[in-house]
């Protein structure tokens, strides 16, 4: 689904159009002011207030808000997180765009439309099939409660290192991939699908070997893809909140990564706290927004 | 192309087997818990944990508020994507990166932004509250995160549509005594209604499932402001997860309905304008 919002293959930018084409100037300005002005109401004016509201008790307030321990370890949680889905996903991405643009086997489209299934999955059901899966009524509870279990050595070494996968950070981390698992696979397969198979089979006949091929004919073709792809599934990794919501258990200064403790913070009424921390969060979007533009910009320079 | 796996290239057999092993414990396996876990319901108890009537309430908020985001998205976000397309006007570049803003800025802090915003004490709401209309707290709040959420893929789905849309076309159009209004509604919009319905399905669909922006604006009063999701969030609190898990299939359902609708509309897309 994400394919058609943020793809690589836009380009960009339109000339001069012949006049019988061109709209009355009055229509011009009138539909720019409305476009401005929806995008000013529904997207500049939100961006304003979190910060507005993180320094609405001036600029003391606001580092003291975010110097608090617990804010630390749940940005640190976050970049955990993040730093464990990210490649994990990034891996997969390149192994299915690999075998999707360079090989023809049946089943394909169904395959690629099961990679974009947790795109239309809600953020809250992702998190739910965990629970359902590793919680204490799930499978994985009733393993840990087993009288006979297969691999007896395994189910006590779990119960001995009190493992937990729901309400702890494993459960959070595996919320947070499957719900950023598409970004990177969407982003390369549509690339590698358009620029074919013609400079690997010259690499190949060349006497490159497989891994030869990958990492010095496709791997820089499919570089920009790759970084664009990253950036979009960092964000989501990040941000997400209604899986990691699901799974989380909210212990503070334990499975609270940055959204969770924003939503703490703000259902305790610490108001300077919660936008505090969501200015972090928000910094982190207009990052990525730039890092995207200059990705764009650069890939398009390339093919110009 | 090749033909076969018999490729020249290598690494068919690793990539589809760590694509499919990761697929299958990743998404596959966990999904399916939820169907086999309400298998396991007699069909008296899934029908109570889904028809209730606070059940029934949020499937009914939940579709209209979507309904009418999506919407709403169409009518500025085709307005957006024209003008971003065709108007050039300083900043545009600056304006079309801050079109993906609800895609990067975590659902969370769009909610506390909003709900900030149009509280009876914030900026907007403040301005409206001397007439007796609330926004936050209400379906109207629970439509405006909605609306939030939806725009860019609208204005994403439209944007290359436009962009490739041929000014032969218009200028035929012209050349043939229609004025710009005709030229508009007559041989430019019926161009652009696949991918308008495409980002229509798409703004609804992610709508449908939203949480983080909806959950601090909407107020969660049951039978009133209580969306699908934050209900299944609620019975899971209360340990009861058959009930949330019933009340989960009726949601994949509807969503993979919708990913069924959207491919349709895509194909019908790409036809219209391969011609």
């Amino acid at each position: 689904m994400a394919s058609a919002v943020s793809s690589l293959s836009r380009s960009a930018g339109s000339t001069t159009r012949p006049l019988a084409t061109r709209d009355a100037l009055w229509l011009r300005y009138t539909l720019t002011a409305v476009a401005l002005g929806f995008l000013a109401l529904f997207l500049v004016l939100p961006l304003v207030a979190v910060f507005a509201e993180a320094f609405r008790r001036g600029i003391g307030a606001y580092f003291a808000a975010l110097n608090d321990p617990d804010g630390l370890h749940a940005l640190k949680l976050t970049l955990l997180t993040a730093g464990l889905a990210v490649p994990a996903n990034l891996v997969f991405g390149v192994a299915a765009a690999w075998c999707i643009a360079k090989f023809t086997f049946p089943g394909k489209s169904l395959l690629i439309t099961l990679i974009d299934l947790p795109f239309a999955v809600s953020p809250v059901i992702s998190g739910l099939i965990y629970v359902l899966l590793f919680g204490a009524q799930g499978w994985y509870g009733h393993y840990l409660d087993a009288e006979q279990p297969w691999l007896p050595g395994l189910q006590a070494w779990l119960i001995e290192q009190d493992f937990k996968i729901i309400f702890a950070v494993p459960g959070i981390v595996l919320a947070t991939t499957f719900v950023t698992f598409p970004f990177i696979a969407r982003e390369l397969i549509p690339l590698m699908q358009t620029q074919g198979n013609d400079e690997e089979y010259a690499a190949i006949t060349l006497g490159a070997n497989g891994w030869q091929t990958f990492w010095k004919v496709t791997l820089p073709n499919i570089k920009w893809g790759l970084f664009y792809g990253v950036i979009l599934c960092n964000a989501r990794a990040m941000g997400e909140f209604g899986a990691v919501s699901v799974v989380s258990g909210h212990i503070r200064g334990e499975t609270n990564t940055l959204p969770l403790h924003v939503e703490i913070l703000y259902n305790e009424y610490q108001f300077v706290g919660a936008f505090a921390a969501a200015s972090i969060l928000a910094l982190l979007a207009l990052v990525t927004l730039v890092l995207k533009s200059l990705v764009e910009w650069a890939h398009a320079r390339r093919h110009a | 192309m090749s033909r076969s796996h018999r490729s020249v290239i290598p690494g068919f057999g690793l990539s589809l087997g760590l694509t499919l092993t990761y697929l299958s414990l990743i998404v596959l396996l966990p999904l399916s818990a939820a169907f086999i876990k309400t298998l396991g319901m007699s069909w008296d108890d899934f029908w109570t944990a889904v028809a209730s009537p606070r059940v029934v309430a949020s499937y009914r908020i939940s579709f209209l508020a979507s309904l009418a985001a999506a919407s709403v998205n169409c009518v500025f976000g085709l307005v957006v994507a024209w003008v971003l397309v065709r108007y050039p006007f300083p900043g545009r570049r600056i304006v079309d990166a801050l079109v993906d803003l609800p895609f990067a800025l975590p659902t969370a802090v769009a909610g506390i932004a909003l709900t900030a915003l149009y509280a009876p004490n914030g900026w907007i709401g403040a301005l409206v509250a001397p007439y007796g209309v609330k926004i936050a707290f209400t379906e109207i709040g629970i439509f405006i995160a909605l609306t939030f959420i939806g725009l860019p893929f609208v204005v994403r789905t439209l944007q290359p549509i436009i962009e490739e849309l041929e000014p032969e076309f218009e200028e035929a159009s012209a050349s043939l005594g229609a004025n710009r209004w005709q030229t508009l509604r007559r041989v430019i919009f019926p161009q652009l209604v696949p991918a308008l319905l495409t980002g229509f399905a798409m703004a609804f669909a992610r709508a449908l499932g939203e949480y983080g922006s909806v959950v601090f604006i909407s107020g969660n009063m049951p039978m009133r402001t209580e969306i699908t999701p934050l209900l299944i969030i609620t019975k899971l609190e209360q340990y009861d997860y058959a009930g949330a898990t019933a009340i989960a299939v009726v949601m994949l359902g509807a969503s993979f309905l919708m990913l069924l609708v959207i491919n349709l509309l895509q194909k019908w897309s790409r036809r219209h304008h391969a011609v």
